[in-house]
């Protein structure tokens, strides 16, 4: 393990009062940063120092701190999640940057994902589009049949649970040029599709699922694949391949 | 107040069934007259909700996050247990039964624990069902491994991410009821008080987390499933916005709040960094199937290491001590959590941790033996019987890739250390609380018709909580329990009306609202919200944490009760009401978790015995393990509010029967 320094750095933060307000990007310096701290903990030490000079802390969204929730987002330097693969911002650490950088912090970009607050963005998008199909329509009761009645191959169950691996944080969205949520929905219908107990209504479910994408404002995919790339979880591309092909299938039914 | 479980008559086997033929029901007819609030959306809290929606009953469901989907039930990692028996090893519903009890140190109710382990099988068929991708074999059946405390392969997963599928899994049920108009959901809100009618449960108060907007939400029933309170020690492995805030605010309007000091410190975390660290990572239980534990046997090799001089990989196998294999050989590194923390922590004591920080608290988690092992196998499954080391390793290697390979990544990001090469370093770290709102057999709290399920509730898991059991029981109580249990009460109601958020109660439970926000605000204190917490976290973990004895307990009361006069007096929390401002909420949260704290102290120093992950230092026998008084302490201990100062609240004793059980000492040498 590379031994912990302590760094100084120089961030550039958007700042927002709420969705109606203009925002702007400020400037802080932080001193004293242990690289063996979380992106997340540097910035809960500038809100400690901003707090003490009696100025208003960062507004930023953040819960689980490890990588599942989707909560964290983060534009950081250009790039969703920041300077890294696989990781959400939360798994970010301070020992990817060097002592004297500017790091430059702004939320999700995005019409569908309107700010809320400085870095706090609204992306309740992504929930009514899970609420239009994202589901199998199964009540609860005691008397499904049991779960080992009809086996799976394990190659498509090793595939339905890495497309649903998603945690919905919208970086794909995020990183996109036409802010596509093209790989969201692709991995939501993909999960559905290559398990029987999707199958019964996988028709309606694409239909009602990319008709809710479309009235929420996301942009069409263009094939550029800078979702996959900056996606935390490795979702595939095939996904959106998938879910292309059971739309064409639903549209000719 | 007589405390009474409601725990059914007749034969074990027989309770719930029974109990269940003979609730009272509501009519299909009737139920969209009943509206049912619902606060919290993890496993429990958004199970609860999809199935009252589908019932027909009004829901409206609460959670502080931007989505439901996002509740702190995602992130377990390992598993959840069932007593399916797929894997012929002799697995059944009472040996499941027999494991939690045990498991929990015999603190836990009978009825409860087999009425859980009857409806574990319901769960993975109504997931599964859902479309939840389970880990499979290639026969497509489904896979099970082994967790802490049992001797039988009983935990379903998928890959180490199994609560988040689970999860996914109630939420997409949430969802479509959403869609349906059955549920309404209330993200970005908070809830801040109850809301009291005649005595019962009547609504709550509610805050727009976006716009500030205090909000009055009226029902016939409120569910609490707001998780547990682990973030009182500050550093855990929650998340960050984990609160005990709706399981208190029900405290103090007169819901028993049931064996605080019962926490899970979970043996396999990654060891502390540094002073500005905001949480924890736990890597999963499931790892202590392949990975082995163990510290230097000499002391000078732990300080070689310490010093950066040695690594681990250096130290002869001879030279290694596995404390656990050594310990409790018949159950070896898979004994339950409270056992495993504790060997940990001994170990580090004497002076054999590992991790150069200020406490030198870690030891390894070793995989090499297991890439070994299963690299051999893969060979030999491919006709390659004569494989050569490096053949061996890669596919050892490839193998442990599959099975954890998140886990392992999570943890490279987090130390920069790859463990597929150098055995990972772990240290235990507070994970689960066991305690929390007392409830009888329907899950019902001493308020009528305030319920509480999941981790806030404290039924299921004794003094200890095994492995894989957490996810079981928040299903389990939203699915299985909660839909008939409630329906009973509501029964009563369907006469009852539209409330009125107009009443008196109401107001007054609004203004309570506003004014400890009013206050907070204009205190123009001097210290941020996240110093108080910080001085909290640490009273907790050094006096209330995995070794307690009298003194510390005994300080720790009057040092809590000073914090909370200092935190009242000088905590400066910026900005308005009217605007996103999470350091407001975080104010909210850690008022209570302070009070909290000094309960957890209070339960601790009155129960004069060891049990599960309540070490006493005063009752330990001449090895350690720990010292259980089953003649004066074979209880519940259920706390009564009694007003602003918490040393006052009143202990209620349910006494705890064994019908079924032999209560013995909890033995896994």
């Amino acid at each position: 393990m590379s031994a912990a320094k302590n760094i100084n750095i120089t961030l550039k933060i958007w700042r927002q009062k709420n969705a109606n307000a203009k925002g702007s990007m400020e400037t802080y310096k932080l001193d004293n940063v242990s690289t063996a701290s979380s992106f997340l903990e540097m910035l809960d030490q500038l809100n400690e120092q901003l707090i003490n000079e009696k100025k208003e802390p960062v507004a930023f969204d953040h819960d689980c701190r490890e990588g599942i929730c989707g909560m964290c987002s983060l534009y950081i330097n250009g790039r969703a999640h920041g300077p890294d693969s696989g990781i959400t911002t939360c798994q970010l650490h301070m020992r990817m940057f060097k002592d004297g950088d500017t790091i430059y912090i702004e939320p999700w970009r995005s019409k569908a994902f309107p700010v809320v607050k400085d870095l706090v963005v609204d992306r309740s998008a992504f929930d009514r589009i899970q609420q239009a199909g994202g589901f199998v329509s199964v009540n609860t009761s005691g008397n499904t049949i049991d779960a080992n009645s009809i086996p799976i191959p394990k190659d498509d169950a090793d595939k339905a649970f890495m497309a649903a691996a998603c945690i919905g944080c919208g970086a794909c969205v995020a990183t996109c040029k036409n802010g596509s949520a093209m790989l969201f929905v692709g991995a939501k219908v993909s999960q559905y599709a290559l398990l029987p107990q999707g199958k019964v209504e996988a028709t309606q479910r694409v239909l009602n699922m990319v008709r809710q994408m479309d009235e929420e404002g996301f942009g069409n995919c263009t094939n550029t694949g800078a979702c996959e790339i900056e996606c935390p979880k490795g979702i595939s591309l095939e996904n959106i391949a998938r879910m292309n092909r059971e739309y064409l299938k639903a549209s000719l039914k | 107040m007589k405390l009474d479980s409601k725990i059914p008559a007749g034969p074990l086997k027989d309770k719930w069934t029974d109990h269940k033929n003979h609730l009272k029901l509501v009519a299909p007819n009737n139920r969209p007259k009943i509206d049912i609030i619902v606060v919290g959306t993890g496993l429990a809290g958004a199970s609860a909700a999809a199935s009252l929606g589908e019932m027909g009953y009004n829901v409206k469901a609460f959670c502080f996050q931007d989505s439901p989907r996002r509740a702190h039930s995602i992130a377990a990692q390992g598993g959840i247990n069932a007593a399916k028996n797929y894997q012929n090893d002799g697995d059944s519903v009472y040996r499941l039964f027999y494991d939690t009890i045990k498991g929990g140190d015999y603190r836990a109710r009978e009825a409860n624990v087999h009425r859980l382990a009857e409806v574990s099988t319901n769960i993975i068929d109504q997931c599964v069902a859902q479309g939840v991708p389970f880990a499979r074999e290639y026969g497509g059946m489904l896979d099970n491994r082994s967790f802490g405390g049992t001797q039988v392969q009983r935990t379903f997963y998928a890959a180490g991410q199994t609560g988040q599928q689970l999860l996914l899994g109630a939420y997409s049920a949430l969802s479509r009821q959403i869609g349906l108009g059955r549920v309404k959901m209330y993200s970005r809100h908070e809830m801040l008080e109850l809301v009291k009618i005649d005595g019962k449960a009547r609504g709550i108060i509610a805050r727009d987390l976006v716009t500030g907007e205090i909000e009055r939400h009226s029902a016939h029933a409120v569910v609490i499933a707001s998780g547990g309170y682990g973030n009182v020690y500050f550093l855990s492995t929650n998340a960050m916005g984990s609160n005990v805030t709706a399981a208190w605010k029900i405290h103090k309007q007169g819901a028993l709040f049931a064996n605080p000091c019962f926490v899970q410190i979970h043996p396999t975390c990654i060891p502390v960094h540094g002073t500005n660290q905001a949480k924890l990572t736990l890597m999963s239980e499931s790892l202590r199937n392949s990975g082995r534990i163990w510290v230097p046997k000499k002391k000078e090799d732990a300080e070689a290491i310490r010093a950066g001089k040695l690594k681990p990989t250096q130290i002869a196998e001879e030279d290694r001590d596995y404390f656990l294999e050594r310990r409790y050989p018949a159950f070896g590194n898979l004994v339950p959590r409270d056992v495993a923390s504790r060997a940990a922590k001994e170990r580090c004591d004497a002076g054999y941790g590992i991790e150069a920080n200020d406490t030198n608290e870690g030891v390894y988690l070793d995989f090499s033996t297991e890439i070994q092992n299963k690299g051999k196998q893969a060979a030999y499954a491919k006709g390659n019987h004569n494989p050569t080391p490096e053949e061996i390793t890669k596919l050892g290697k490839a193998w442990l890739e599959e099975k954890y390979g998140n886990l392992f990544t999570m943890y490279q990001k987090i130390t920069d250390e790859n463990p597929y090469e150098t055995p990972m370093k772990i240290y235990p770290a507070v994970h689960y609380t066991m305690g929390g709102v007392w409830v009888d057999y329907n899950l019902q709290s001493t308020i009528p018709g305030c319920f509480v399920a999941g981790e806030a509730n404290f039924s299921d898991h004794g003094a200890n909580r095994l492995g894989a059991s957490a996810l079981m029981q928040g299903l389990a109580d939203g699915y299985f329990v909660l839909p008939y249990t409630i329906s009973n009460y509501l029964a009563d109601e369907i006469r009852t009306g539209k409330i009125s958020t107009d009443s008196p109660e109401f107001a007054e439970a609004e203004s309570r609202v506003k004014d400890s926000i009013s206050k907070f605000l204009n205190n123009n204190g001097s210290k941020s919200v996240d110093y108080f917490h910080k001085k909290l976290g640490l009273i907790m973990w050094n006096k209330v944490g995995m070794a307690r004895n009298e003194a510390g307990l005994k300080e720790a009361i009057s040092e809590i009760a000073q914090l909370k006069e200092d935190f009242f007096k000088d905590v400066y929390v910026p900005g308005t009401n009217e605007e996103l401002n999470p350091q407001l909420e975080k104010a909210l949260r850690v008022a209570d978790l302070i009070e909290l704290g000094q309960l957890m102290a209070m339960d601790a120093l009155q129960r004069n015995e060891s049990c599960g992950g309540h070490f006493r230092e005063e009752y330990q026998d001449a090895e350690g393990e720990t010292l259980r008084d089953d003649d004066n302490f074979k209880f519940v201990g259920a706390w009564e509010y009694k007003g602003d100062d918490i040393t006052k609240e009143e202990l209620h004793k349910e006494e705890l029967v064994y019908e079924e059980i032999k209560i013995a000492a909890r033995n896994y040498k």
